[in-house]
Parts: structure tokens; C-alpha cells; sequence
């Protein structure tokens, strides 16, 4: 009975840190509606400071002052960037701002390896919290009791502060409705500067508080950010209480799920979302999204197809990239393919993302699907090329008529978020099932057939799907189809009332975008000539988000050129330096800001404003919808 | 309009890339790959390691009068990644051979792509056993002690303990779970009376080490095998220091008493683990002392394992290149079977049966002085009593 206790005491102790962390996601999260990326780069930036200040300050007091003192500092680097950096952009198309925290984290995790050095630093323990109690003949570190206290205190702090100050008011407010509280006359930007100081200093403190415990180290950032996220929508986004609760159920499920499944803590937060995102579709205290004020991909220019000469011009730029193998080398040959692979990837996710207004974080579970679907029939099955082609996506289409059908019952971040489980569990299925997969070792051997081994051969290949896709899938844009996956998107009230059936239309969209994600796995599976685990993890999700984003996704096909520019620069900025992440991070973070609504939406309306001298004209239209609504 | 885009960010991205590096007479290049950004912990010292060995070679006349060059390229841990970066250093640096890597993974992605693309592979650290047996390839040959060796290597040390009990801890990917399979079975062989209580599996990298800790004590075990390293180390040993864990139990460790995993653990190093490891300080061969000595001289630091496996990579490649006189990679596979080449460990072998090298590994117990661990009583093994027979050997490794 007395190891159940302490079993569970240490599950407390664990929720007490995951919730200090997350407290501060949802807190910025529901006033900014900013996906930070970065609050894992802030948690790891307060251990570090908390590490030399603690290492300089001696003592009791020097200890506790230097772990408030790093989150202090760390809380004004935070301000730091909200000033500089997110401000420009609160105006930009939702998930923008999530570019702009992605290129930060990036140059924090270089910056941190050459401030303090490539090794794992081990912190002080906490001066008065070294031992351990007994309890019944069982071990309690007395810091795990310090934590268990923290949390619940915090929580008190935090509740009162929203409860029983001015303060705390104008942020409930403009939790609810930003533009009200802005139009009586509340001084948003401080609010906003405000709510992310305090959101950034509460990362800080739960990673400064993490020294005793923990190596400090630069891959203590993508450890925690996934599963905060997790933790704070299985709590309902914005609620400090539901992020609460969620930190214990998953710290105690994981605790005593470990005693009978010791592989299961890889999969549970995902497990656990997974199943109660599709009970409740807004966490368990979250309360249904308010209808957006502007709707997402609402653009001011509206769309239309190509004009005759744009589609000569489009072929023109096709026959120019596939005279590449005229003059280029082999390695650019196949740099050229994976490039065309991946502009497919990401004109499948902005698809989903810019015509069906649902943004993916888990896209990558289709394109790893596609490729292990080539494996299977080509490696396994022994099928020639043409037919793995043909057939290998299926696996993707299969993954998202399954999946698609129980995410596109949410919206918003909860869809997000619900791709993303999926796209973990099908990922941990890969990485676990040995037999199989062969887990985190792969499927080798995949190569392509003699007639398209060649990288010429195989850059036509790429090239010519690459095409076809986006022609597709524009079509598909234009097609009675896609208007009515746009009205979906614009107003789900008004396509319901015209008889649009909303859920099927979107989940339609879902299992093209996936299949058309499960062709670039194929092709990429054959590039590569081995299929990892690695092709249906976050990291993937996140790289084609990023080239959604940086293409601008209230574009009809930007990722083409996002796909373009991020994975160029990708493969030659790690070619070419040391510390490609960090000048990665800051390209991504200067185009944020010279781009606003991504490159080729920034050049387009650059384009429409020398051309158009009444654009006035749109923009009250869309002020008259958004009155509608 | 879309199109200009498509095709001129094409043509621009590509025009950077597509300049030919043809590989100029006077100097024979080798391709390193390594994952710098991901594990700069063991790479940065790896780094110093390989730099060493190419001015060492390069003063001594490079290799049959060329001068030695090393192209590195990071993988940021993606298997992927890394065919790329292999790609670009077959097909546009022109390099004589291939070597390097750290994951299981990407050593095996990389060694596949060897195979297909037909060139030579020496793989530096992965430590899984597929990729010279199961998934081996007359392509790749590899330095470092597999995970088999460095099992066998512990399972000396761990019989002899009265020890019945034991619970395992490893994270959940391939190094450890085929870590585990392998003590398992030598030592069940040795030690039919053993009995496995607990097993646990935290995620590489995400120990909850409050947790298992209690797990693996709530089974009450006389001893443990431990395979987690880095931070997960440092997490599990103070939990489990601080929770009693280690307190009149024995522990088994992979790695351990490598200085790269070793030193983070500062004055919490728990006393008396069996570990494999490198205590560079109680080396006393005239080799090592000329390495050690090198070493310090142009870094002002200490050697790690890494540095280790750096220098004895180009070493061997060096010592390969000029064996072979060529770079043509049938000729380089043909002088790497059954090549002897010296190392700061001693001389060492490339086996022409299954393309691993003899290096070994030291053993020994972990201790703290001046508040700071290190490896006590270690004894160098040497890597070629500690595989299996030819026979065992031509039955796990696919011909040719």
C-alpha cells in the first residue's frame, strides 16, 4: 500500500512541473491566441540562467533568489520579443505567429550550445530539499514534496490573479473577446505584453526548477513543448484548472501505467488526448471555441484560376526546372527530387490548411504512411515500382479515412491537436512494432527500379508528380468541390443553411490531402531507399507547416514556393554551416517579419496594390461578413 | 504567375548546389558525417579527435604524398538528412570513401545508401549489431565495439555476482532494447539461475525518472542492468540516489564510464557500477600516452570516448587509403579485410569475416574522488575475444 502512495506522490511531483509549464501556454494561448512554439525554448532558457546563477550564488538564498532571478530575466527576454517580434505580426493569418516562435526556437537551441558549451550541466540540489523522507519504509524526495506544494500554490496565485484583480478581469475578458475589449478602450498592447511576460516567466520558473532534478542540457526544449501542448489542451485551452487536472491524470497515468506496460509512457499523453478530444471535443474544461471574428483564410483578394498567360508562364517555369538535368550535377539532381517531393507534401497540407481552413499537426503521419506502403509492396511484397507507386499511397488514404473522420468533427487547435495524436500513435505503432517495421532501424533496401534509378530519371519522375499534383489539386480549388470546402471554411452557419454537409465535404478534403501527402512518402521512400520512423514524426509535421506558412496560406498555392525556399535553404544551410539552426531560425523569424502573410501572399498583394487603386473596396466587404456573423 | 517562381526558385536553389567539386589531384578527400547539431556532447570531442588524426597524417607525408581532407557534414539526426549529406559528398565532393555517424539508424541508412551507391563506408560509433551482421553489407565495415561486444564485455563482470535478481532500464528504442535482448541471453547462458523481475522502458531522452525508479525498487531486485546515458543518466542516478535505489544493489551499466557520460554526473557518481567506459587518466601505454599527449597539446582538454573514435576513424581510413593505393572501393574493401592498424588502445583488426574492427573497450567500477567520478580497476578488453565463433558469425551475417 505504501509503494501505491509514493507511487502516486511522485506521479504529483511530476504533474507539479508539467503543470508549471503548461499554466503558461494556456495563459498565453487563450489571451493571444499565439501557438508558442518557443514557451519550450523560455523553459529551457530559465534552467540555463538558473544553472550559472546558481552556480555563482552560494548558499540557501543564493540558490532561491538565482531560480527566481533567471525567470525574471528570462520573463524579459520574453517582453524582449513580444515587442520586437510579435507585435508586427498579431494581424497576420492565425498559426502566422506560430512561424515566427518556430525560428526562435531554432536559434535558441544553437545559442544555448555556444553560450554554455556542448555538455550536460548538473545543477546544484536544492539547498534544505536534498534528502528524502521515509515514508512507511519508502523514499519521498523531500524536493518532490516541495513541488507537490508548488503546484496547487501556484495554481492559488494564479486563480486569485484572475479572479480578484483589474488585471486579472481584462485578461478574462480578452480571453473571450479580444476586439470588445479593445473597442472599450483597453490598452491592448500592454495587456498582450503583460499576459506573455507573465506566461514566459512562468516557463522560465518551471524550467529554473527543474535544476535539481534534471541535466541541463539543449534538447530540453523539444522534451517538454510537445507534451505541454498535450497537456494543456486535454484541460481545455485557457483554463489554468483544466491544465491542472490534465498534469496529474497524465503524470498519474503514466506513473502507474508504467507498472504494467513499461513502454507505455512513449505514447500515452497522445493516447489519452486522443481519446478525450473525441469525448470532449474541447478538453475537459475548455468551453466551445467562439465563432471567429475573422474568419481564417478570409482573403482580400479572392481567388481565381490563372489567367492564359500565368498558365504559360507556370508551364514555361515547369520546362525550365525540368531542364535541370542539362547542366546540373547529380547531387543537385537529387537535391532538385526531394525538393519536388516536398513541394508536393506541402501543396497536400496547405490544401487542408488554406481551402479547408483545417490546420494539420500531424500531417506527417500520411507521408510516412505513403512510405511504409512502398515498403511493405516493394520490399515485403516484392511488387514492381509502377505498382508500389499506384498502390503505396493507399496506406495513406487509408490512415486519413480513418483519422479524418474523427478530426474533422473538431476545429481550431483541438483539430490541430487531434492530427497530431493521431499522427503519434501511428508513429509509435512504427517505432514499436520490431517485427515489422523494424522500429526506429527501418525498412532498407527500397530503391528505385533501373529505369528510374538514374537522378535524372528520377528528378523527371518527382518533377512530373510534383506538377500533376498541384494542377490537381488547383483544379480541385476551382471545382464545385472546392467552393463549397471554402464555404465551409468561411462560414460553417451559412454553408449548413444552403445544405452543404459540412463534416463530409471537409472530411473529403482530409483523405485527398492525405493521399496526396502518401504519394510524396512513396516518392521520398524511393529517394531514400529506406523508410524510418522519422518520416511520420513532429518534426516532418512542423517542417511542412513551416512551408505552408512561409509560402503565405491565404494564397491558393504558396506552399509550392515555401517547399522551395525552406527546404533549399534547409539542406543548404546544414551543407554549408556550423550552426545552421540558428541562421535557419533567424531567416525564418527576418521573413516573418518582412512577409507578413508569407512570401508569395505578401508579393501578392504587394502586386494588387500597384495594380488596384481602389483596394478599399474588398476590405468593407469582409468588414460586412465579419458584422454578419 | 505562380510558375516564374516555381521555376526560378528552382533554378536559383539548384544553381548554388550544382558546382562540381572536382577533387584536385594532389589531395584524396574522405566524406565525414555525424549528427554535430543533435549530440554536440560526444561530437564536439569526436570533432577535436579527427581534426588531430588529419594533422598527424598530413605531417607525416599525408597518404602516399597526397594530402589528406576531410569534408564533414552534419545530419541534425535524421536518417534522411544524412543520405543527403552522403549524396552531396559522393556526388558533388567526389570523396574516396565515406565514415562517421553516431545513431544505429542513420549508420544503417547510410551504410544502405554505401551499398547501393557502391562506395566505401567506414561507420565510427553506431552500436547496433544489424549493421555488420543482419543487415551488413561488404560496403561498411565498423570501429567501435557493437552493442554484442561491449554486452559480452559486462556479462563477464555481472556472473560472477551472487546476484539473482534483476531488473533491466533502457530506453525504448533499438541500442537499448537490443542491449538488453543481448546481456539477456549471454547471461542467462552463463547463469541459469538468474531470474528477470522488471523491465522498464522509458523513452530516449523523456525519462519521468521519479517513476521508474520507484518501478524497478517496487521489484524488489538484488541487481540492475542500466542502458540509459546523457541526461536520462544524470535524471535516473539522482532519483535513485535520493530515493535509496543503488543503495546494496549492484548495477550493470552500458557506457557509463565514458567521460562524456561519466563527468556530468559530478560529485552524485554512484559508487561501484560495473561500466564500460574510457578513464583516459589511468592509461598507461606508450600509445595512449602519445595520443593523450597530442591531444592535450592542441585542445588544452581532455580527451572523451569520442575523441577516441574520432582520431582511430581517419587513423584507420588513413592507414586504409595508403594500404590500398587507390580509391577505388573494391580495392578499399580488398586492404581493409584483415587490415592491422595501430591505435591509442593498441593494434587493432578490421575482420575480413564480418568488417568489424577489434577494437575494445575498457571495464571497470565506477568511484568518486575530489567529488568527481571516474573508472576504477579497468582493465582494457580487447574487442576480438568478446565476438562470437565464425560459425556463429557466417550464420547472422547475409553473404555478400
Amino acid at each position: 500500500m505504501a509503494f501505491y502512495i509514493v507511487q502516486f506522490l511522485t506521479g504529483l511531483a511530476s504533474a507539479a512541473s508539467l503543470f508549471l509549464v503548461a499554466s503558461g501556454l494556456s495563459i498565453i494561448f487563450g489571451v493571444t491566441r499565439i501557438v508558442n512554439f518557443a514557451h519550450g525554448a523560455f523553459y529551457m532558457l530559465g534552467a540555463y540562467v538558473a544553472f550559472t546563477l546558481t552556480e555563482r550564488l552560494s548558499g540557501a538564498l543564493g540558490f532561491w533568489g538565482g531560480i527566481v532571478a533567471a525567470a525574471l530575466i528570462v520573463a524579459a527576454i520574453g517582453v524582449l520579443v513580444e515587442m520586437v517580434l510579435l507585435r508586427r505580426i498579431y494581424h497576420a493569418p492565425e498559426l502566422f505567429q506560430l512561424l515566427a516562435t518556430f525560428g526562435l526556437t531554432l536559434m535558441v537551441e544553437d545559442l544555448v550550445v555556444l553560450i554554455w558549451g556542448p555538455d550536460d550541466l548538473l545543477g546544484r540540489r536544492a539547498p534544505g530539499f536534498k534528502g528524502a523522507v521515509d515514508f512507511f519504509g519508502q523514499n519521498v524526495p523531500s524536493y518532490d514534496l516541495f513541488l507537490i506544494v508548488l503546484g496547487p500554490v501556484v495554481l492559488g496565485i494564479l486563480w486569485l490573479l484572475f479572479q480578484r484583480t483589474r488585471w486579472g478581469v481584462l485578461v478574462r475578458a480578452a480571453t473571450q473577446d479580444r476586439d470588445m475589449v479593445a473597442a472599450l478602450g483597453v490598452n491592448q498592447k500592454w495587456l498582450f505584453t503583460s499576459v506573455f511576460a507573465l506566461g514566459v516567466f512562468l516557463a522560465a520558473l518551471g524550467g529554473a526548477l527543474q535544476i535539481p532534478r534534471d541535466a541541463v542540457n539543449h534538447a530540453m526544449d523539444l522534451r517538454v513543448i510537445v507534451e505541454v501542448f498535450v497537456v494543456v489542451v486535454i484541460g481545455g485551452l485557457g483554463s489554468i484548472i483544466g491544465a491542472f487536472v490534465a498534469a496529474v491524470l497524465v503524470s498519474e497515468l503514466n506513473a502507474f501505467g508504467i507498472l504494467i506496460f513499461p513502454k507505455i509512457s512513449i505514447i500515452l499523453v497522445f493516447l489519452v488526448m486522443a481519446v478525450v478530444l473525441i469525448v470532449r471535443p474541447w478538453g475537459l474544461f475548455g468551453k466551445p471555441e467562439a465563432p471567429a471574428r475573422r474568419t481564417p483564410g478570409l482573403t482580400v483578394n479572392p481567388w481565381r484560376p490563372l489567367t492564359t498567360n500565368e498558365r504559360f508562364a507556370a508551364l514555361a517555369a515547369l520546362v525550365v526546372a525540368a531542364a535541370l538535368p542539362l547542366f546540373a550535377g547529380n547531387y543537385a539532381l537529387t537535391v532538385g527530387s526531394e525538393i519536388a517531393i516536398f513541394v508536393i507534401f506541402a501543396v497536400s497540407l496547405h490544401f487542408l490548411m488554406s481551402v479547408g481552413g483545417l490546420a494539420s499537426f500531424g500531417h506527417a503521419a500520411y507521408f510516412g504512411l505513403g512510405a511504409y506502403g512502398i515498403a511493405f509492396l516493394a520490399k515485403m511484397a516484392g511488387l514492381p515500382m509502377i505498382v508500389s507507386l499506384l498502390l503505396g499511397p493507399l496506406l495513406g488514404l487509408l490512415g486519413a479515412a480513418v483519422f479524418g473522420f474523427f478530426a474533422v468533427q473538431l476545429s481550431g487547435v483541438y483539430f490541430a491537436m487531434l492530427t497530431l495524436a493521431f499522427a503519434q500513435i501511428v508513429w509509435s505503432i512504427a517505432f514499436q512494432w520490431v517485427s515489422v517495421t523494424g522500429g526506429d532501424n527501418g525498412i532498407l533496401g527500397v530503391w528505385p527500379e533501373k529505369w528510374a534509378a538514374g537522378p535524372s530519371h528520377f528528378y523527371w519522375l518527382s518533377l512530373g508528380i510534383a506538377a500533376l499534383a498541384v494542377v490537381i489539386l488547383r483544379i480541385i480549388v476551382f471545382s464545385p468541390f472546392g467552393y463549397a470546402l471554402r464555404a465551409t471554411r468561411d462560414s460553417p452557419l451559412r454553408s449548413e443553411s444552403i445544405g452543404i454537409n459540412a463534416k463530409r465535404i471537409q472530411w473529403t478534403a482530409f483523405v485527398i490531402a492525405g493521399t496526396t501527402a502518401g504519394v510524396a512518402g512513396a516518392l521520398f521512400a524511393y529517394l531514400k531507399g529506406s523508410v524510418f520512423p522519422d518520416n511520420m514524426g513532429i518534426p516532418l509535421s512542423v517542417d511542412a507547416l513551416v512551408m505552408v506558412l512561409l509560402g503565405g496560406v491565404e494564397t491558393v498555392s504558396g506552399a509550392v514556393i515555401g517547399a522551395i525556399v525552406y527546404k533549399a535553404l534547409n539542406i543548404w544551410l546544414v551543407s554549408q554551416t556550423e550552426w545552421s539552426k540558428l541562421v535557419l531560425g533567424g531567416f525564418v523569424v527576418l521573413i516573418v517579419v518582412a512577409f507578413p502573410k508569407g512570401i508569395v501572399g505578401t508579393l501578392e498583394s504587394m502586386m494588387n496594390r500597384r495594380g488596384n487603386s481602389t483596394p478599399a473596396k474588398p476590405a468593407i466587404l469582409t468588414s460586412r461578413i465579419e458584422t454578419a456573423e | 504567375m505562380r510558375g516564374y517562381f516555381v521555376g526560378a526558385g528552382l533554378a536559383i536553389a539548384l544553381a548554388g548546389m550544382a558546382g562540381p567539386a572536382m577533387a584536385q589531384s594532389g589531395e584524396i578527400k574522405i566524406g565525414e558525417i555525424n549528427s554535430y547539431s543533435l549530440l554536440p556532447a560526444f561530437t564536439e570531442p569526436y570533432r577535436k579527435g579527427w581534426q588531430l588524426a588529419v594533422e598527424e597524417v598530413n605531417a607525416a607525408g599525408g597518404i602516399n604524398g597526397k594530402k589528406l581532407v576531410v569534408i564533414s557534414k552534419d545530419d541534425g539526426g535524421k536518417p534522411a538528412d544524412a543520405q543527403t549529406a552522403a549524396n552531396e559528398l559522393v556526388s558533388s565532393e567526389n570523396v574516396a570513401m565515406l565514415a562517421g555517424t553516431f545513431l544505429s539508424n542513420i549508420g544503417l541508412a547510410v551504410s544502405d545508401f554505401a551499398n547501393q551507391k557502391k562506395v566505401f563506408f567506414l561507420a565510427a560509433e553506431p552500436l547496433t549489431d544489424a549493421i555488420t551482421w543482419s543487415k551488413g553489407n561488404k560496403y561498411t565495415f565498423r570501429l567501435r565495439p557493437s552493442n554484442y561486444m561491449q554486452a559480452a564485455m559486462l556479462v563477464e563482470e555481472a556472473a560472477k555476482l551472487p546476484a539473482k535478481r534483476w531488473a533491466t532500464i533502457a530506453p525504448n528504442y533499438e541500442y537499448g532494447q537490443s542491449a538488453v535482448a543481448v546481456f539477456k541471453k549471454l547471461m542467462s547462458e552463463k547463469r541459469p539461475d538468474i531470474q528477470w523481475v522488471d523491465e522498464q522502458w522509458p523513452p530516449q531522452g523523456k525519462i519521468d525518472a521519479g517513476p521508474v525508479v520507484q518501478a524497478v525498487a517496487a521489484a524488489n531486485p538484488e541487481a540492475i542492468l542500466n542502458v540509459t546515458f546523457g541526461a536520462d543518466l544524470v535524471k535516473l542516478v539522482r532519483e535513485g540516489n535520493t530515493r535509496g535505489l543503488f543503495k546494496d544493489r549492484k548495477v550493470v551499466s552500458f557506457l557509463t564510464g565514458e567521460p562524456e557520460y561519466l563527468d556530468p554526473l559530478k560529485d552524485e557518481t554512484p559508487e561501484g557500477w560495473i561500466v564500460t567506459g574510457y578513464p583516459w587518466y589511468a592509461i598507461k601505454t606508450p600509445e595512449h600516452d602519445a595520443f593523450l599527449k597530442a591531444y592535450q597539446a592542441k585542445y588544452n582538454d581532455y580527451p572523451r570516448l569520442g575523441s577516441i573514435v574520432g582520431y582511430q576513424t581517419i587513423k584507420s581510413a588513413a592507414a586504409i587509403l595508403a594500404k590500398a593505393n587507390s580509391t577505388d572501393p573494391e580495392k578499399l574493401i580488398a586492404a581493409t579485410e584483415g587490415l592491422q592498424v595501430a591505435s591509442p588502445f593498441g593494434e587493432i583488426t578490421f575482420r575480413k569475416i564480418d568488417h568489424q574492427s577489434t577494437l575494445g573497450a575498457f571495464v571497470g567500477k565506477t568511484a568518486l574522488k575530489d567529488g568527481k567520478g571516474v573508472m576504477v580497476d579497468s582493465v582494457y578488453r580487447k574487442g576480438a575475444d568478446y565476438l562470437p565463433s565464425d560459425a556463429e558469425v557466417e550464420k547472422l551475417r547475409p553473404k555478400d
